[in-house]
C-alpha cells in the first residue's frame, strides 16, 4: 500500500509537467491547427526565465568593508547585491531566496510576448501549408531557440534552488497513519503539483466562464462561422498562442528546482509531450491533462523494483508502448473528438 | 544506358565523377595556406559524406515519394550497425558479410515497424516511428546491454576471434575487404597539396553509387509513380481500386534497408557502434539533410547530407583565434565588433546556423537547395530568352482538382 501511494505521488510531478506542456500543445493545435514542435523550447525558455531573474536580482556591486584589509594590505571588498541597498538585508535575502516563485510574475509577460511574436512572425504564414511543413519549421525554430540559450547560458545545467521553506520533505506516512518514513515526498514537488492543478483549472475556467473563452471555443469548433459573425478570431487565437506559451513557460519556471535547467531539457520533454497529446486525443484539452497524469504515474509504477525484476527496462519504454497500443486500437486517443485528425 | 534516360544517365555520371575525384575536389586549398581548414578531403569526413548520403537517399525514397515523415529513421541505421558489428565479431572481418547482415537486420526490423506504423498517417505516423526509435534507443541503452554493449557500445576487441579470420592470439582484428585494410590509404603529394585516396572511402563510394542508381530506377519505375500517387491523393487511389498499404510498406522497408546499409558501412569504417546512433536527434538529422537538399529530388538528399556533414566537421572547428586571423586587416575596434557578430554562428554554435538555414529553406525554398539552384538557373536563362517563361509556366502547372 505504501509503495503504491509513493509511486502515485512520484508520478504526479512528472505527470504535471507532461500535462502542462500537453495542454499548451493542444491549445495551439485546437485553435490554430498547428503542430508546434517548438513547444518544448518554450518550456525550456520558461525555465531560463527563472535563471535570468535569479541572476538579475542577485546582481551585486563591490563595497569596501570597514576596518578590514586583504592579505596585500588593500582595503577588503565584498560584493553586495543591489537589492540589499534598496530593501535592506533581510528583505533582500528573502527576495533572492524566493527567486523561483517570483519568476512566475516575470515569466508570464515574457512568455506571452514570445508566443505572440512567434505566432505573428512565423507560424501565421504556415496555416495553409501541410502539417509536415509546420512540423519542420517549428523543429528548425526549436533548434535555433535552443542554440541561442546555449550560447548565452552555456551547456551545463544551472542549479536553481527552491526557497528554503520548501527544501525539506513531507512525511506522508506519518500523516496518513502508516509507519513514519515510508512515504517521504519533497515539499517542492507537492507545490509543483498544486501549481499545475491551479494553472490547469485556471485555463479551463478561462475557456469555460469568460466571454473571450466562449468565443475561442466557438472558433475551435467552427472558425469560419465565427469569422463570418464579424469576430476577429485571428487576434483571439494569437492571444491563445501567447497563453499556451505562458503555460509552457510557467511549467518550466516551476520545474527548475526539480531538475536544473539545461538547454536541451525542452526537447527531452517535447518528445514525451507529443506522445501524451496523441494518447489523450489530438485537440482534446481534458484528454491532454488526463493522459499527462496517467502516463506520468504509469512511468513511475513501471520503475518500481518489483516490476523491473519481471520486465527489466519497462520504465524506459512504457510511455511509448502505451502510445503505440492506444494509437493502434483507438485512433483518436483517449478523449479525442470524432473527426479531428483521425487518419 | 543502364536503363536510364539521357538526363538521368548524365546525372549518374556527374555523381560518379564527383565521388571518384572527391579527394581532389574537396582539397582545393594548399595545406600551408590559411584556407586549408576548409579542406574536407580527409578520409574520415569523405566516408561520412557518402555514408550519410546513402542514409538520406533511402529516407528520401520514403519521405520524398510517399510524403510519410518518419521521425525514427535512425533506429534502422543503429540496428543495421549492431547487426554488422556482430557479424564482424563472430563470423568474418570481411566487410561484405557484415554489410549484408546490416541490410538484412534493418530490413526485417523495418518490416515489423512499418507494418505497425503505416496503419496511421500524418503526424501519427511521425509519432509512432519516433516512439519505436526511442524504444530501441532506451532498450539498447539499458536492458539489451549484453547484445548492444549498453552505453559503451561495441568495439572489436582482442578477445574476439571471428570464425573465418585467422587472427593470432590477442591480435585486434581490423575490418578488411578480401584482405584490403579499410584504413589503407595512398597519399599523393603534388606541390603543396596532399591528396589522400582511402580504400574505405572508395568502397563506401561504390556502394553509394549503386544505391543512387537503384534510387533513380525506383524514382522512374511504375512503383515510384505509385508512391507519388500515395503522396498526392491516397483517397483517390483507394477509389481506383488500389491498396496503398503494400506500396508504402515496400517503400518503408526499402528505405529502412538503405539505412541499414549506411549503418553497416559506418561499422565497416570505424568498427564501433553505440546506442546514441539511434537517438531521435540522429533521426532529426536525416530529416534536416533531406529537406535541406530537396525532398523528392534525386540529388538533393546527397547534397543535404554533404552540406550538413561539412558544417558539422569544418564550420564547428573555427574558433575565435582563427577569426582574429581572418579579420586582422581591420582596425581593432571594428575587428572585435565583427567577430562578436559572427562568433555565435560558427564554432560550437554551428547548430544555430544550421537551424537558421533550415528554417529559411522550409519557409522560402520548400524544394531545398535543388530548387534554389533551379531558380537561379531559370533567372539567368529567362534573361536570355523571354519566350521560355511561358514554357516554364506550362510545365509547372498542376492538374486541376
Amino acid at each position: 500500500m505504501e509503495a503504491i501511494i509513493l509511486q502515485i505521488l512520484n508520478g504526479l510531478d512528472k505527470g504535471s509537467a507532461y500535462a502542462l506542456i500537453a495542454l499548451g500543445l493542444t491549445l495551439i493545435f485546437g485553435t490554430l491547427g498547428v503542430v508546434n514542435f517548438a513547444h518544448g523550447a518554450l518550456f525550456m525558455i520558461g525555465a531560463f526565465c527563472a535563471v535570468t531573474l535569479s541572476r538579475l536580482i542577485s546582481l551585486s556591486h563591490e563595497v569596501a568593508v570597514e576596518g578590514k584589509v586583504d592579505f596585500l594590505g588593500n582595503p577588503a571588498t565584498e560584493s553586495v547585491p543591489y537589492i540589499y541597498d534598496w530593501f535592506g538585508r533581510a528583505t533582500g535575502d528573502a527576495i533572492i531566496d524566493w527567486a523561483v516563485p517570483l519568476s512566475i510574475l516575470f515569466a508570464i509577460p515574457v512568455m506571452m510576448l514570445i508566443g505572440v511574436i512567434m505566432e505573428r512572425g512565423l507560424i501565421k504564414h504556415f496555416y495553409n501549408r501541410p502539417h509536415a511543413d509546420q512540423i519542420l519549421v517549428t523543429f528548425g525554430l526549436a533548434i535555433v531557440l535552443q542554440e541561442i540559450i546555449k550560447y548565452y547560458y552555456g551547456a551545463n545545467p544551472i542549479p536553481t534552488p527552491a526557497p528554503d521553506a520548501f527544501r525539506g520533505s513531507f512525511d506522508f506516512g506519518a500523516a496518513m497513519g502508516f509507519d513514519p518514513n515510508t512515504i517521504i515526498y519533497p515539499y517542492w514537488r507537492l507545490v509543483y503539483f498544486a501549481f499545475a492543478a491551479v494553472i490547469i483549472g485556471a485555463v479551463f475556467a478561462f475557456l469555460q466562464f469568460t466571454t473571450f473563452g466562449m468565443v475561442v471555443r466557438a472558433g475551435m469548433a467552427d472558425r469560419e462561422t465565427v469569422g463570418l459573425l464579424g469576430i476577429n478570431i485571428d487576434r483571439r487565437f494569437t492571444i491563445m498562442f501567447g497563453l499556451a506559451a505562458a503555460v509552457a513557460g510557467l511549467a518550466g519556471v516551476m520545474y527548475t528546482p526539480i531538475n536544473s535547467p539545461n538547454y536541451h531539457m525542452g526537447m527531452d520533454f517535447l518528445v514525451l509531450s507529443f506522445v501524451v497529446v496523441v494518447v489523450g486525443g489530438m485537440g482534446s484539452l481534458p484528454g491532454a491533462v488526463l493522459a499527462g497524469f496517467l502516463l506520468g504515474i504509469l512511468e513511475s509504477f513501471a520503475s518500481m523494483g518489483a516490476v523491473l525484476e519481471v520486465l527489466p527496462g519497462l520504465n524506459q519504454i512504457i510511455i511509448y508502448l502505451v502510445a503505440i497500443i492506444i494509437l493502434l486500437t483507438r485512433p483518436r486517443g483517449l478523449m479525442g473528438r470524432k473527426g479531428v485528425m483521425e487518419d | 544506358m543502364l536503363g536510364l534516360n539521357k538526363k538521368d544517365f548524365r546525372l549518374l555520371m556527374i555523381v560518379l565523377g564527383l565521388t571518384m575525384l572527391a579527394p581532389f575536389i574537396l582539397n582545393p586549398f594548399p595545406s600551408s595556406s590559411g584556407l586549408a581548414q576548409f579542406n574536407a578531403g580527409y578520409p574520415d569526413l569523405m566516408q561520412r559524406f557518402v555514408i550519410f548520403g546513402i542514409f538520406a537517399i533511402g529516407f528520401n525514397i520514403l519521405f520524398g515519394l510517399t510524403g510519410y515523415l518518419s521521425f525514427g529513421h535512425a533506429a534502422f541505421l543503429g540496428v543495421g550497425s549492431y547487426g554488422a558489428m556482430w557479424m564482424m565479431k563472430l563470423f568474418s572481418l570481411n566487410v561484405i558479410p557484415a554489410i549484408i547482415m546490416g541490410v538484412i537486420v534493418a530490413g526485417i526490423f523495418a518490416v515489423a515497424v512499418g507494418y505497425v506504423s503505416l496503419r496511421r498517417s500524418g503526424i501519427y505516423f511521425s509519432i509512432l516511428t519516433l516512439a519505436f526509435a526511442q524504444m530501441s534507443y532506451a532498450l539498447a541503452y539499458s536492458v539489451l546491454t549484453p547484445i548492444t554493449g549498453g552505453e559503451t557500445g561495441l568495439q572489436i576487441k582482442s578477445t574476439d576471434s571471428p570464425l573465418l579470420s585467422n587472427l593470432a592470439e590477442g591480435e585486434i582484428g581490423r575490418a578488411n575487404l578480401f584482405g584490403m585494410d579499410m584504413r589503407a590509404s595512398y597519399e599523393m603529394a603534388v606541390g603543396d597539396w596532399l591528396f589522400t585516396f582511402n580504400a574505405g572511402y572508395y568502397i563506401a563510394a561504390v556502394f553509394m553509387l549503386i544505391s543512387f542508381y537503384l534510387a533513380i530506377r525506383i524514382f522512374r519505375s511504375p512503383f515510384g509513380t505509385m508512391l507519388r500517387a500515395v503522396k498526392s491523393n491516397q483517397t483517390r487511389m483507394y477509389y481506383t481500386g488500389l491498396n496503398a498499404r503494400p506500396y508504402t510498406l515496400a517503400a518503408f522497408v526499402i528505405s529502412g534497408m538503405y539505412a541499414g546499409l549506411a549503418g553497416g558501412l559506418l561499422v565497416a569504417m570505424d568498427t564501433q557502434v553505440g546506442p546514441e546512433r539511434m537517438f531521435w536527434t540522429a533521426s532529426g538529422e536525416v530529416v534536416l539533410m533531406t529537406i535541406l537538399g530537396g525532398a523528392g529530388t534525386l540529388i538533393g538528399p546527397v547534397l543535404g547530407a554533404g552540406a550538413i556533414k561539412y558544417m558539422e566537421n569544418i564550420l564547428s572547428k573555427i574558433n575565435k583565434d582563427i577569426l582574429h586571423q581572418w579579420f586582422a586587416f581591420l582596425p581593432d575596434g571594428l575587428e572585435d565588433f565583427i567577430i562578436t557578430l559572427v562568433y555565435p554562428f560558427i564554432g560550437k554554435g554551428w547548430h544555430l546556423t544550421l537551424g537558421l538555414i533550415f528554417m529559411a529553406v522550409v519557409i522560402f525554398l520548400p524544394g531545398g537547395l535543388v530548387e534554389g539552384g533551379q531558380r537561379i538557373k531559370r533567372l539567368f536563362s529567362r534573361k536570355k530568352k523571354p519566350g521560355d517563361d511561358e514554357a516554364d509556366k506550362a510545365s509547372q502547372s498542376t492538374p486541376a482538382e
